[in-house]
């Protein structure tokens, strides 16, 4: 066992940890942070994608122990119901989703991808996001998401709640 | 009708805030005090005798609890078999229990399960059972298993062959006989996975004290779930409850009954503990259904102007090595699209149904439809081709008529309503179908290689009429106004990414004049929902909206009477307008679905004999299938050099009937195409001659990624249906459906200079390359 200290959303946690237990469960099992998802076993899917130290990772590829000592943000950390990051916005908006299972992972993808490249060409978008696998969506309207939520981003839109998504006539 | 903003508009999905900030729950998020968790171990032979299973390492592991085998399930009298529902004359339906004891069949079926305190060491536990094998001879391809002296999958049937189910109509010999021209071909349709991004998982919860079971499942069908598990585990259904959870795709693969579902089950039920299992994908890939995999041999018969006078055809579907739920039928689902949406009155055929050391095929995405709307796709294409005529063309000469709806097929069909020349028109016109040949012609004098497919599709869905389904085809909804005016919707159909929270609220909110936040539509749980077939088939607006038509109705009709009462009207004077209730003529009397509902609750002002409460259970027994149609075009360029294909253009005009919400209708049709666009050139199940499984992760079996994808640009025409009370047809296979034949027809189109007639899928740049290649040698260029 192996204590370590990670920030995780704003707030120091420390455990003890078996050397071999991956990110993506000690978040899941450990803090009950069910939104980081697992849909591989292989790396390819990317549904387990948070931010280390701000930058995405897939966090079913490296023990939790590697994360001592840094930040990681999940999905949890992006936004609240009363304001919501500018990508679930545009995700919702755009109907970027429909099971909702890559949805996470690939939110959290897209939020990187714009910190390095905050107006991004479709085909950028669609490069950028070539570690995260959807299989409902057939990628369109999650490419539009991402171009919706760069124009947000670029306007400097104020947040939006989840109420004010929900008015009908607010589309 | 200006005042119906809701249904047609593209309103917000109601389910998406717990999703995109991550707090909804699927079933590997549920956790239970005192939960244990199973691993499995699974057959690495395709076909192999069990000799023996030793436990002892596993059990002695500190954290493990439990470990079964298949003879230890048998000695405590446990060897029931999975279910296959099925009407097939016939059938040989061998044993398939859950817990292989004695004999293993294919590459990942279960000999043992072992059960601890933590995941990790449940695997680890796995890992410490020994079985002794002993190998015998394999087949998983399903030509050679219908060879005389092929290894047999289930020795006792004396043959792999588990139906064979003939068909003519008409004179096809005649036919035939006459034909100015016949072409044929012999078309695979290659064994797909369905991939949902939500691997399959269960939580089994047995409560000793009131002797009920609880199983959360990543299932399409709680209910049909609890029935059968209810036989396999010998437990009324009254004392099974099955929850669907949020459920993270499914794609007809988890339409089932799965050994993993049973196994957890009872061996919750022997600890008296919560046991979860989530697989991981490797055992996805190996024990999920899977799709396809049919050899088809097809021929035309037709007259020199391209009209076509006869089909025969020959359907080989590999089934695997057991019957799932729904293996064997689809097959026969191809069969009764044979004809798509062409006059072809004179048909041969034969469906044979066969056993191979494989996964069980079954339902994914289209499950039978695809096939047959590939191969008669690319039949009118080699049509063509041998006449020289423009594949648009031979389709128009042989389109079923817009005037001779509803139209009864040689398969014996009735298609409810289309207009297949419109939507192809339509999609000619946007793709820019004429000037892409000319640009063709010009390109191909550079050495350049354009291809134009075309696909005009209709299918079957809406499944279905109970009498032509392998079991119940109706569905359910129950409106309950409760007494403040929040309206709750539960649903017999079990979404788990259609959208039907929203869709359905939009229905209810315009027909009851209630807002669209009042109205909770719940889904997925047998304690909660009245029972209910699920959501596959295409049929989750079709049948389960259709019975939510019927049940507003209903309360329509008992909030007429209770205002009419209130105001000492004759019912029949009164009426549903704009979402309230009036008097006909006299615009100024309303009252709203809530205070009816009022009303019904506190119980003192009711017309006397009125039952208190305002509620309605409806069940919709669809009196007919529903046959979406539609036309995609699809332009790619192949290099030469390499045989890389890049889509150019893609045109999809779709025909769903009636739409309730166009946002997620495209979003079906666009997940669609990418699924049919993804077996065309990246996906394919394999299994080497010894039954193993070559495409076993995500690393080997391709799905498409978002720079593997082209920009869909989508259109439709709207031709309701009068099949169900809301003239909707089915959407979520339609895509995948159309999309298949028109992209292989495009990379076929662009290998014509080449003399290539047809190649199988998937189209990958070396089988094109080396097809470009051998004509090049061939032709001494």
């Amino acid at each position: 066992m192996a204590s370590i200290e990670i920030e995780v959303n704003g707030t120091r946690r420390r455990a003890e940890v078996e050397g071999r237990v991956l990110l993506v469960h000690f978040l899941r099992d450990v803090l009950g942070l069910t939104g980081t998802h697992v849909g591989c076993d292989t790396s390819s899917c990317g549904a387990c994608t948070v931010l280390l130290d701000g930058k995405s990772v897939k966090s079913c590829t490296m023990f939790a122990v590697q994360a001592d000592g840094r930040k990681v943000t999940t999905i949890e950390g992006l936004g609240t119901d009363a304001a919501l990051h500018p990508m679930q916005e545009a995700f919702w908006a755009e109907h970027g989703l429909q099971c909702g299972y890559c949805t996470t992972g690939m939110i959290v993808s897209a939020v990187d991808l714009l910190q390095r490249n905050p107006n991004p060409s479709d085909e950028e978008i669609r490069a950028g996001l070539e570690g995260n696998l959807c299989r409902c969506t057939g990628y369109q309207n999650i490419v539009a998401a991402v171009r919706a939520a760069a124009a947000a981003q670029a306007a400097n839109d104020p947040r939006k709640s989840v109420a004010d998504m929900l008015v009908v006539g607010n589309n | 009708m200006a005042f119906n903003t809701l249904v047609g508009s593209r309103i917000r999905r109601r389910e998406d805030p717990r999703l995109i900030t991550g707090r909804a729950t699927y079933v590997d998020d549920v956790k239970v005090v005192g939960m244990l968790y199973a691993a499995f171990v699974r057959s690495p032979y395709g076909h192999a005798k069990v000799l023996r299973v030793t436990l002892d390492d596993a059990k002695n592991l500190p954290g493990v609890v439990a470990a079964y085998s298949g003879a230890d399930a048998i000695a405590h009298g446990w060897a029931p078999s999975l279910p296959v529902a099925h009407k097939i004359a016939d059938l040989k339906t061998p044993p398939h229990v859950p817990l292989a004891s004695a004999e293993v069949r294919f590459v990942g079926e279960v000999v043992a399960v072992v059960v601890a305190v933590d995941p990790y060491v449940a695997r680890d536990a796995a890992d410490l059972v020994e079985v002794e094998y002993d190998e015998l001879p394999v087949v998983v391809d399903v030509e050679k298993a219908m060879a005389p002296g092929a290894p047999l999958v289930h020795s006792e049937l004396g043959t792999n062959v588990a139906f064979t189910m003939p068909f003519t109509a008409g004179d096809p010999d005649a036919a035939f006989a006459a034909a100015e021209v016949v072409v044929k071909e012999r078309i695979v349709n290659q064994r797909l996975a369905p991939v949902p991004m939500e691997p399959r998982g269960m939580v089994a919860q047995w409560d000793p004290g009131a002797g009920q079971l609880t199983l959360h499942s990543s299932t399409q069908i709680p209910h049909l779930l609890r029935t059968q598990l209810s036989v396999m585990l010998g437990l009324p259904e009254t004392k099974l409850r099955v929850i669907a959870p949020e459920v993270g795709g499914g794609f007809g693969a988890k339409l089932n009954v799965y050994a993993e579902e049973a196994i957890v089950s009872w061996v919750s039920m022997q600890l008296g503990r919560p046991v979860k299992y989530v697989e991981t994908r490797s055992e996805c890939f190996q024990a999920m259904t899977h799709g396809r995999d049919q050899v088809d041999y097809l021929e035309l018969a037709a007259t020199r102007d391209g009209t076509i006078t006869g089909m025969r055809l020959r359907i080989l579907g590999n089934l695997g090595a057991y019957h799932q739920l729904l293996t064997p039928v689809v097959p026969v689902l191809t069969l009764l699209m044979a004809t798509g949406c062409y006059r072809i009155p004179n048909v041969q055929a034969e469906v044979v149904g066969v056993f191979t050391n494989t996964m069980s095929t079954d339902a994914y995405r289209g499950a039978g439809r695809p096939e047959a709307t590939f191969f008669v796709e690319r039949m009118l294409d080699l049509l063509a081709a041998e006449l020289k005529l423009d594949p648009a063309e031979v389709r128009r000469r042989n389109f079923i008529a817009p005037e001779s709806f509803p139209a009864t097929t040689a398969m014996g069909l009735t298609y409810d309503s289309g207009d297949y020349a419109a939507t192809m028109d339509k999609a000619l016109e946007l793709a820019g179908y004429a000037d892409w040949r000319a640009r063709q012609a010009e390109l191909r004098k550079a050495g350049r290689y354009l291809g134009i497919g075309l696909s005009t599709y209709v299918e079957v869905c809406g499944m279905g009429p109970s009498a032509a389904m392998p079991a119940a085809g109706w569905d359910s909804a129950t409106i309950r106004v409760e007494p403040t005016g929040s309206v709750t919707v539960l649903t017999g159909v079990s979404p788990h990414g259609q959208g039907e929270e929203t869709t359905f609220a939009q229905l209810v909110g315009d027909e009851l004049g209630v807002p669209i936040d009042q109205v909770n539509v719940v889904h997925g749980d047998t304690d909660r929902v009245q029972y209910g077939v699920g959501t596959f088939g295409s049929r989750g607006t079709a049948v389960g909206g259709a019975a939510l038509k019927l049940a507003i109705e209903t309360i329509q009709a008992k909030a007429i009477q209770i205002a009419a009462h209130q105001w000492e009207a004759n019912p029949a004077d009164v009426e549903y307008k704009q979402g309230k209730i009036t008097v006909k003529g006299d615009p100024g009397k309303t009252m709203t679905t809530a205070e009816a509902g009022w009303l019904a609750f506190t119980g003192d002002k009711l017309p006397p004999g009125f039952e208190p409460g305002l509620d309605a259970t409806r069940r919709f027994e669809p009196p007919n299938f529903v046959f979406p149609f539609g036309t995609h075009v699809c332009v790619v360029e192949v290099e030469a050099a390499t045989g890389r294909v890049e889509v150019l253009k893609y045109v999809a005009v779709d025909d769903c009937g009636r739409i309730l919400n166009p946002m997620i209708v495209e979003g079906q049709i666009h997940g669609g195409i990418a699924q049919g666009l993804a077996q065309v050139l990246y996906e394919e199940v394999v299994y080497d001659d010894d039954g193993q499984l070559l495409t076993g992760t995500l690393m080997d079996y391709a799905i498409p990624h978002a720079d593997q994808v082209p920009h869909y640009e989508l259109a439709g025409t709207v031709t309701p249906t009068n099949v169900n009370p809301l003239g909707v047809k089915g959407v979520g296979e339609a895509g995948t459906i159309g999309s298949t034949p028109a992209v292989a027809n495009a990379v076929l189109d662009a290998l014509a200079p080449f003399g290539v007639k047809h190649l199988d899928m998937p189209l990958k740049p070396e089988k094109l390359w080396r097809a470009m290649r051998a004509a090049r040698n061939g032709a001494g260029r």
